[in-house]
């Protein structure tokens, strides 16, 4: 046991680790917890009060057993004790057991809630920051409804202690996180820009993190800190090392608060002001000129808080995307780590190219560099790394190195790691596609792939090129040669068959003449195959044999006889046995020009997004890949893909696919060949619309909803804190819907504010036919979230599914009073606190007409008193009301002319805070 | 940052700490996949690993593993040097920290932690100013401490 003198030691702790830790098995350390536990349970049940030394210390080993995995379900109540208690170590041990083990348990909450408030108003900075910790790390929204105005005022307060200061920011950033709607925006938010002055780094440092997180959400509101953020940052990067005493960290000054700096000026676009942006200009110069000074020690320290500024420097600059100077020389430097000796800054260089490289300013420089990523790719031992370089390469590409770059990537698949090799095969067919100037090397290209990679080839990338071959002319002879030949290899992967397979299918005539693809020479070479295949597979075979019944009639025998074997006739798998009947019965009893009719070649495909790219973003999660792909175009002046797909977008898409499509059943000779191409219905994607919701403010009835399919109407009524809403679903088709089924769905916190009743609806929707269904609303407190309408239902065997906001808001529920002026002044002036008042100014669109607005205003139900206090503008009035659940919201409203433009203004004081969000809605809709 | 998370070399957990609200079995679950990932990797491959939506920054010191979770748009450098300065403030702490002071003075360990972290941020970076903090706070339950004389269980 180290001997640690430090603090107090509790001598029954120590002892029991000891224990733990000599335990010899699993078995035995369990046996030893658990006897643990019991004797702590007895304690703390037992009849004699435990003094506060045995409860933290019992609640100290809960917390240890806690943290070697065992669950804790008991002395939750012992560690709100101590929380409570005036001793200092008791009250440090009972906050840390809460903000280990609780997560928002609210039951607890609310007991330590109020502890928590003593702490804050108890003026002792050191307890005051163990609350405002336990805020931070619990984060619940209780603990933010309780304190999500306090700590605004404790961080701007003239006489808290830096070190509160920076708790209160810190932990107001973290109820922000968790809750934004419930900390409120006010007057302290222009004193949170000025502590970017303050003296104290630690507490500059904590601030600036706060109004990075705010002004990420909304910028207008603290653009006053880019200037303040800029001087801070200057007066960092030009003083000497020794000049921020202890902020200094291994020779770097104050490496935290310059790269927080950088991050927020990030959240806003270059400054306009001309001074201001060179001084910026200059920071950043300062910051790379920095970096290339010989290092001022050997320590990794030094060169990592150096370079971690360096790097977020050149994230600003690339945000910035104005300096072709800054960008070019970002570049230019770290190109110099891609051959750093330190694996970690060539990871960070790849990985910041790849964003350089899709600016049009960098694009070229980032070019450069293909060698060294290429070598890289080939050298690196690390497979983070390599997987870097892949991005890069990806990232910059062009039409000028396209060929060179899908090349190595293909050549690098061949050892490339297993986890990786799915990303790299959708990468190296995205950009085959994307510059394929000459499609035979698209086709080539994709045809490698499955070759090299087959396992690895999903099923996008061969319905791709499918989808290529079937639209572009001048390459289906090509690719039909190219598939026969690479058929002919003794093993091939099961995905060359399908696309060997289809595409014979399709343009095997092309080929035909040559004596050496002869029609009997392609068919035996597919047929060779297919014992191999799985059921899907051979599914597509039987099709593709079918249309070579219908383009080769000398080989109809041929096939009829394999169709006619009982290894297909009575084959196991239902669908195969389908296929083979019916397409013998079709080319035994159809005419020829029937046959040809039917089995004709696929028309081109609409023009659509290619699945690839969805399917690469979504592997890729939330990084940066969409960005790059749509600023590059411009870089490349290489748009025409998206032409094309718009001029494709407006021929009405195909009728033959759609119909196919939807009635897909097996029995349509070339559905398999089809269905290829559509998205498998199974996963009905929800539709959801909210363009008609707004319309709803001032309305009660109307259409909410509506599409090809369906159309849904409202009418409700509402009286008191109750409302009734007549939802009609229109079947506007020619088909009945099938198993409609609705359901309301509210989050967590709305639940507990609105009740919402359906009664049952008719599962079954008739062609053109309308049902009704009754919604029972009762609001329970005031709310600002809306509940959501989810429909379901079989369309011609495809699910839909469709999701409607319901027109539920606050305003719906209130009811006018009518009273005195002196009356309303007087309540307006008790409710003067911040957040019980918003306030809009706003363009007025139309002629103000005192008639017309009190008839919106009425249609929001609030009652009003006319010509109210003296009139300071033109016109002036102010309306009042009460909703049930008594409380007060008053309104005043006004406008005024402004250099000859109408502006309104919208005053409205209401008592709880949650009100807000509602009433800036409410102004708007009164002009 | 979303989490810290300290195990040993056998993958015993040490500390761990969470920024953002998740369920035990998430939790579980995020250790389990940390601990095998991170201890799999061969020496000198680089710190970073790209995780879900997460960087993952991690470090050894002797035989403990330091492992954050953090953003996408977090410096990863600066991660490092946080894991760097921790291990300096414990060091300072403990005099020459080894992987049994963390567990036999595991409430210690948070303690220090808050003092240079909260919320997943960094509240304090200079180190003589979070040692002051930390050395007020042992005056404070010294001076209070009447308990010394009790009988240990």
């Amino acid at each position: 046991m180290p001997a640690v003198s430090k603090g107090d030691g509790m001598r029954g702790l120590a002892v029991f680790i000891s224990d733990i830790r000599n335990c010899k098995s699993k078995e035995a350390e369990v046996k030893r917890i658990n006897k643990e536990l019991a004797n702590i349970r007895s304690k703390f049940k037992g009849d004699k009060a435990l003094d506060g030394y045995s409860k933290k210390k019992y609640v100290c080993k809960l917390l240890f057993i806690f943290l070697l995995g065992h669950d804790i379900d008991f002395g939750h109540m012992e560690a709100v004790n101590l929380l409570s208690s005036n001793k200092y170590t008791e009250k440090q041990i009972g906050y840390l057991f809460i903000s280990v083990l609780v997560n928002s348990n609210s039951e607890l909450i609310r007991l330590i809630n109020n502890a928590i408030k003593n702490d804050l108003a108890s003026r002792n900075p050191t307890f005051m920051n163990l609350a405002l910790h336990c805020i931070a790390n619990v984060g619940s929204r209780e603990m933010a409804e309780a304190f999500a105005s306090d700590i605004p005022r404790i961080l701007v307060a003239g006489d808290t202690m830096d070190s509160v200061k920076q708790s209160a920011a810190l932990c107001l950033l973290r109820l922000n996180r968790t809750s934004p709607d419930l900390v409120p925006m006010g007057e302290w938010t222009a004193r949170v820009v000025h502590l970017l002055n303050d003296q104290h780094l630690g507490v500059v440092t904590a601030a600036t993190s706060l109004i990075t997180t705010l002004a990420q959400k909304s910028p207008d509101d603290f653009k006053t800190s880019v200037s303040l953020a800029v001087a801070r940052l200057s007066r960092i990067v030009t003083s000497a090392s020794i000049d921020l005493q202890d902020y200094t960290y291994y020779f770097v000054a104050a490496p935290w608060l310059s790269v927080k700096l950088l991050r927020l000026l990030q959240c806003y676009p270059p400054p306009e002001d001309a001074s201001l942006r060179s001084r910026l200009t200059e920071c950043l110069e300062t910051i790379l000129n920095k970096a290339q000074e010989p290092p001022k020690s050997k320590k990794v320290q030094h060169s990592n808080a150096k370079n971690a500024v360096l790097f977020e420097a050149i994230a600003l600059i690339i945000h910035h995307d104005s300096e072709p100077n800054l960008l070019v020389r970002a570049c230019n430097q770290l190109g110099q780590f891609l051959q750093h000796r330190e694996t970690n800054l060539r990871y960070l260089a790849l990985e910041s190219m790849c964003t350089l490289a899709s600016s049009e300013f960098s694009h070229e420089a980032v070019k450069t560099h293909i060698e060294t990523v290429i070598s890289a790719l080939k050298t690196e031992r690390d497979v983070s790394v390599r997987q870097r370089a892949v991005d890069l390469l990806y990232a910059m590409c062009d039409r000028s190195n396209s060929k060179q770059i899908v090349a190595e990537m293909l050549s690098y698949l061949e050892t490339a790691d297993y986890s990786i090799r799915e990303e790299i095969v959708l990468k190296v067919a995205i950009l085959a596609e994307k510059y394929a100037v000459d499609y035979t090397w698209y086709v080539d290209t994709i045809l490698n792939l499955i070759r090299i990679a087959g396992d690895y080839v999903s099923e996008e990338v061969w319905y791709r090129v499918i989808q290529i071959v079937i639209n572009r002319d001048d390459v289906q002879g090509y690719a039909a040669k190219t598939v026969f030949e690479a058929l002919q290899a003794p093993a091939c992967h099961e995905n060359l068959v399908k696309v060997g397979g289809y595409i014979l299918g399709e343009f095997g005539n092309l080929i035909a003449g040559d004596p050496r693809s002869s029609p009997l020479v392609q068919f035996n070479l597919l047929h060779s195959k297919f014992h191999l295949c799985s059921v899907p597979t051979r599914a597509l075979l039987l099709s593709a044999y079918i249309k070579f019944i219908n383009l080769f009639p000398e080989v109809k025998g041929t096939i009829q006889d394999v169709l006619r074997s009982d290894s297909q006739l009575r084959n196991a798998d239902v669908e195969l046995q389908q296929r083979a009947v019916e397409y013998l019965r079709l080319s035994c009893i159809a005419s020829t020009d029937i046959l040809a009719t039917v089995l004709e070649e696929m028309p081109p495909f609409p023009e659509r997004e290619s699945s690839i790219l969805a399917k690469l973003k979504k592997k890729k999660g939330s990084s940066k890949l969409p960005d790059m792909d749509d600023s590059r175009k411009n870089v490349n002046g290489n748009t025409e893909h998206a032409e094309d797909a718009e001029v494709a977008s407006k021929v009405p898409s195909h009728t033959f696919t759609d119909n196919l499509n939807v009635n897909s059943a097996p029995s349509s000779g070339a559905s398999l060949l089809v269905d290829v191409f559509s998205d498998f219905s199974s996963a009905a994607p929800t539709e959801s619309s909210d363009e008609h919701f707004p319309r709803f403010v001032c309305k009660n009835n109307g259409v909410i909803y509506e599409n090809q399919l369906l159309q849904i109407g409202l009418k409700s009524e509402y009286r008191q804190n109750l409302g009734r809403m007549y939802v009609f679903y229109g079947n506007k088709t020619s088909t009945q819907f099938q198993s409609f089924s609705t359901s309301v769905s509210s989050n967590d916190v709305l639940c507990s504010q609105l009740n919402v009743q359906e009664k049952p609806v008719d599962p079954l929707i008739e062609a053109g036919a309308q049902v009704q269904q009754i919604l029972n609303i009762e609001c329970v407190s005031d709310f600002s979230d809306t509940p959501v309408l989810n429909i379901q239902f079989r369309y011609g065997g495809t699910l839909q599914n469709i999701a409607v906001k319901l027109p539920v808001m606050l305003n719906k529920f209130f009811q006018p009073t009518e009273m005195m002026s002196q009356d309303f002044f007087q309540r307006w002036k008790q409710l003067g606190a911040p957040q019980q008042e918003v306030q809009k100014i706003f363009k007025a669109k139309n002629q103000m007409d005192t008639d017309v607005t009190k008839a919106k205003v009425n249609s929001e139900a609030l009652g009003q008193c006319e010509h109210l206090g003296p009139s300071v503008t033109d016109l002036s009035y102010s309306i009042n009301m009460q909703s049930d659940f008594s409380f007060m919201i008053l309104l005043l409203l006004w406008c005024f002319y402004e250099s000859s433009q109408l502006t309104s203004l919208c005053s409205v004081a209401f008592t709880p805070p949650a009100l807000r969000f509602r009433c800036s809605s409410v102004g708007r809709c009164g002009s | 940052m979303r989490f810290l998370l300290l195990f040993s070399r056998q993958g015993r957990l040490r500390l761990q700490k969470w920024y953002t609200a998740i369920s035990e079995r998430e939790k579980k679950k995020i250790i389990r996949e940390m601990t095998t990932m991170v201890l799999a990797r061969q020496p000198r491959t680089c710190n970073f690993i790209q995780w879900k939506d997460l960087k993952i920054v991690y470090k050894r010191y002797a035989s403990l593993y330091f492992c954050l979770g953090v953003e996408h748009e977090e410096n990863e450098l600066l991660a490092l040097e946080i894991i760097h300065r921790y291990v300096e403030l414990l060091d300072k702490y403990f005099g020459n920290v080894c992987e049994l002071d963390i567990i036999f003075n595991f409430e210690k360990a948070y303690f220090i932690l808050d003092e240079f972290l909260m919320g997943g941020e960094i509240q304090e970076t200079s180190k003589q100013i979070v040692n002051r903090a930390i050395e007020s706070s042992d005056m404070l339950q010294e001076t209070m401490e009447e308990y010394m004389s009790k009988p240990a269980f």
